[in-house]
C-alpha cells in the first residue's frame, strides 16, 4: 500500500459550537460565549492567551467537559494532537506505537492490532516522513518529529476533525515547514483543522481565526478578524503593536496553567 | 539443593516466585502512572483488616480483602477533604488506619502475631495459600494482558486517550482494583509492609533495563521472581527472616540494574495523584 492510501473520511466533517460555555469542577467559567461553525476544509487557528480557553474548548468538542450551556459538536471522527512537550518521553513507545494508538478504538481488547491498521501506520509515518524513525523511541525523536508521529495517529484514526494544540511550540524550523505543509494537505482532503497558538503570525495563515479571552472576542477570516482592537480585546495589555500598526505582538507571560 | 526436599520450603518458593512475578509486572505500569505513594498508602492501610481477621480467627484473605476495601473507602474519603489538601488527608487517614491496626494487634490480650502481619508468614504458606495466590496472580496477570493498549493510552497521552476510546480515569482505577488483589495474594507470604518491595523494586529494574514495555514487564517479572528466588534461598542458607530477604533481594537487583544502566531520561507530562484517581 502506498502513502495516498491513508485519506480523510469524509468532506462531511464539520464543528458546530452555538453559545458555547463550560466549567471545570472548581465552577470558574473557563470559557463562555462561543459560537462558530466550521466545515470541512476549512482551517481555525483559536488564538487567544494562557487560559483564554482554547483548551477548555478542545476537551468541550472531545466530549470530555460538558458545556454548562449551549453546545460543542463535532460531526466526524475526532482526533486530538497534544503539545509535544506534554507528552511522556519516558515511556518505551516508538513512532510506530504511537501511530498505532490510532486504531486502539476500533480494536477490540481480545484481538491483535489487524494486519490491514498496522499497514495503515506504516503508511501514515511514511506520509509525515518518518518512515525511517518508524522503530526510534518517541522520546528520542526532535520536537517536530514528535509533532508529525503525533499527526500520524490521526491519519490512522483517520479523524475528519484535527484538533492541534500549540502544534509548532518546541519545533525547530526545518520541521516547522514540514508540518505546515502536511497540515495544508490535510486541510485539502477536507478534514476540519483547529489549530491552537498564541502566535498572531501563525493565526494569519489560515482560513478563520477564534480569538478567545475566556469569552469570542471575534471570528471571521484572519484580515478582517485581526485588528489592533481585536488584539487588543484578546490580549489585553499584553499586545504591542509594531510597524506602525501592520503587525501586532503579543507578549506572553508563560504561566505553566493547563488551562490555557 | 535440600531447600526443594521439604514440602515447606517448596511451597514457599513457588508463593514468592508467583507473587514475585505479578507484584514485578504490576508495579510497571503503576510507576508509569506515578502511583507508588498509592501502592504504599494501601498496603499499609490495610492493616486493621488483617488484625481483626487475626483476633476473630477468619482467614488471613478475608481480612486482607476487607482492609484493602476499607483502605480504599477511607482513602477516597479523606480525598474529599479540601480543608488540609488531598495528599495530607491520606496520609493522616493511612497512619490513622496502621496505627488502630497496631493498637489492636498490640492489645494484651491478642495473639502475638503483629509481626506475621507486617512482616509476612512465608515458610507458613499452605496449600490454600498458594491456590489462592496463584489464582489471584493469573487474574492480574490476564487484566494486565488485556489492558495493555488502555494502559499504554493512560500513561502516554492521558489528554488524547478519550479519543483513542481509552478513559484514562477508569484505566487507572482498574489498576488500583488489580494492586488491591495482588497486595491481597502477596500479605500472606511478605506481609503488608514488604509487599511493597516487590511490587516497586522488580519494576524500577524492569523499566531501567526494558527498551520497550512488553520488555520492561518481562524483566520485572522475571526480576521479582528472583528476587523470590534468592531471597528465600538465602534466608534457608543464612537462617534469617524470609519475607525481609525476599524484599532485600528485590532491592539488591535493583541496585544491580541502576549500575548496569545509570537513569534514563526524567518522567514528564501530566500525573494525577492517587487522590485524583479515586475521586473521578
Amino acid at each position: 500500500m502506498n502513502a495516498s492510501a491513508v485519506t480523510a473520511d469524509a468532506g462531511a466533517a464539520r464543528v458546530e459550537v452555538a453559545g458555547l460555555a463550560a466549567a471545570y469542577g472548581s465552577g470558574d467559567v473557563a470559557v463562555r460565549d462561543v459560537t462558530f461553525t466550521a466545515a470541512g476544509g476549512e482551517a481555525v487557528a483559536v488564538l487567544g492567551p494562557n487560559g483564554g480557553g482554547k483548551t477548555t474548548l478542545f476537551r468541550a468538542l472531545l466530549g470530555e467537559l460538558p458545556a454548562t450551556t449551549g453546545s460543542a459538536r463535532a460531526h466526524g471522527t475526532i482526533a486530538y494532537v497534544p503539545q509535544t512537550e506534554r507528552s511522556r518521553l519516558d515511556f518505551p513507545v516508538s513512532a510506530l506505537d504511537v501511530a498505532l494508538m490510532g486504531a486502539y478504538a476500533r480494536t477490540p481488547w481480545y484481538r491483535r492490532i489487524a494486519g490491514a491498521d498496522r499497514t495503515l501506520a506504516r503508511a501514515a509515518l511514511q506520509r509525515v516522513g518518518l518512515a525511517e524513525r518508524a522503530g526510534t523511541r518517541f522520546g528520542a525523536l526532535s520536537g517536530g518529529q514528535r509533532q508529525r508521529a503525533l499527526i500520524a495517529r490521526a491519519l490512522v484514526q483517520d479523524a475528519g476533525i484535527v484538533l492541534l494544540d500549540e502544534p509548532f511550540a518546541g519545533v525547530d524550523r526545518s520541521s516547522e515547514e514540514a508540518v505546515m505543509s502536511i497540515l495544508d494537505e490535510l486541510r485539502a482532503e477536507g478534514r476540519v483543522l483547529l489549530i491552537a497558538t498564541h502566535d498572531i503570525e501563525q493565526a494569519r495563515r489560515w482560513d478563520q481565526v477564534l480569538c478567545l479571552s475566556t469569552t469570542q472576542v471575534a471570528y471571521g477570516p484572519p484580515a478582517q478578524t485581526l485588528t489592533t482592537t481585536v488584539l487588543e480585546s484578546t490580549y489585553g495589555a499584553e499586545i504591542v503593536v509594531i510597524d506602525g500598526g501592520e503587525r501586532a505582538i503579543a507578549v506572553q507571560h508563560h504561566s505553566h496553567s493547563h488551562s490555557s | 539443593m535440600e531447600i526443594l526436599d521439604s514440602g515447606l520450603l517448596q511451597r514457599a518458593l513457588l508463593e514468592v516466585v508467583v507473587v514475585g512475578a505479578t507484584c514485578g509486572a504490576l508495579g510497571v505500569w503503576l510507576l508509569h502512572l506515578h502511583h507508588t505513594y498509592a501502592a504504599e498508602s494501601l498496603a499499609h492501610a490495610m492493616l486493621p483488616g488483617l488484625v481483626v481477621a487475626a483476633l476473630v480467627g477468619a482467614p488471613l484473605l478475608l481480612g486482607a480483602t476487607g482492609g484493602v476495601l476499607a483502605a480504599a473507602a477511607l482513602i477516597a474519603l479523606a480525598a474529599r477533604d479540601t480543608r488540609v489538601g488531598a495528599e495530607v488527608a491520606v496520609g493522616v487517614t493511612v497512619t490513622t488506619a496502621f496505627g488502630l491496626g497496631a493498637l489492636l494487634a498490640l492489645a494484651p490480650d491478642v495473639p502475638a502475631r503483629l509481626g506475621e502481619l507486617l512482616f509476612g508468614d512465608l515458610l507458613g504458606t499452605n496449600t490454600t495459600d498458594l491456590l489462592v495466590a496463584g489464582g489471584l496472580a493469573g487474574l492480574v496477570a490476564l487484566a494486565l494482558v488485556a489492558g495493555h493498549r488502555p494502559l499504554s493510552a493512560a500513561v502516554f497521552d492521558p489528554l488524547a486517550a478519550p479519543s483513542l476510546g481509552v478513559r484514562p480515569g477508569r484505566v487507572e482505577l482498574a489498576l488500583l482494583a488489580l494492586l488491591a488483589l495482588a497486595i491481597v495474594a502477596a500479605v500472606q507470604a511478605l506481609g503488608n509492609l514488604l509487599v511493597l518491595a516487590l511490587i516497586v523494586a522488580p519494576a524500577s529494574a524492569g523499566i531501567r533495563l526494558g527498551r520497550s514495555v512488553g520488555g520492561q514487564i518481562a524483566l520485572a517479572a522475571g526480576v521479582g521472581a528472583l528476587s523470590g528466588l534468592l531471597g528465600l534461598v538465602a534466608s534457608a542458607e543464612l537462617d534469617v527472616a524470609a519475607g525481609a530477604s525476599v524484599a532485600l533481594a528485590a532491592i539488591a537487583l535493583y541496585v544491580l540494574a541502576t549500575l548496569v544502566r545509570p537513569p534514563g531520561p526524567r518522567a514528564t507530562g501530566p500525573r494525577r495523584s492517587l487522590v485524583e484517581t479515586l475521586s473521578g
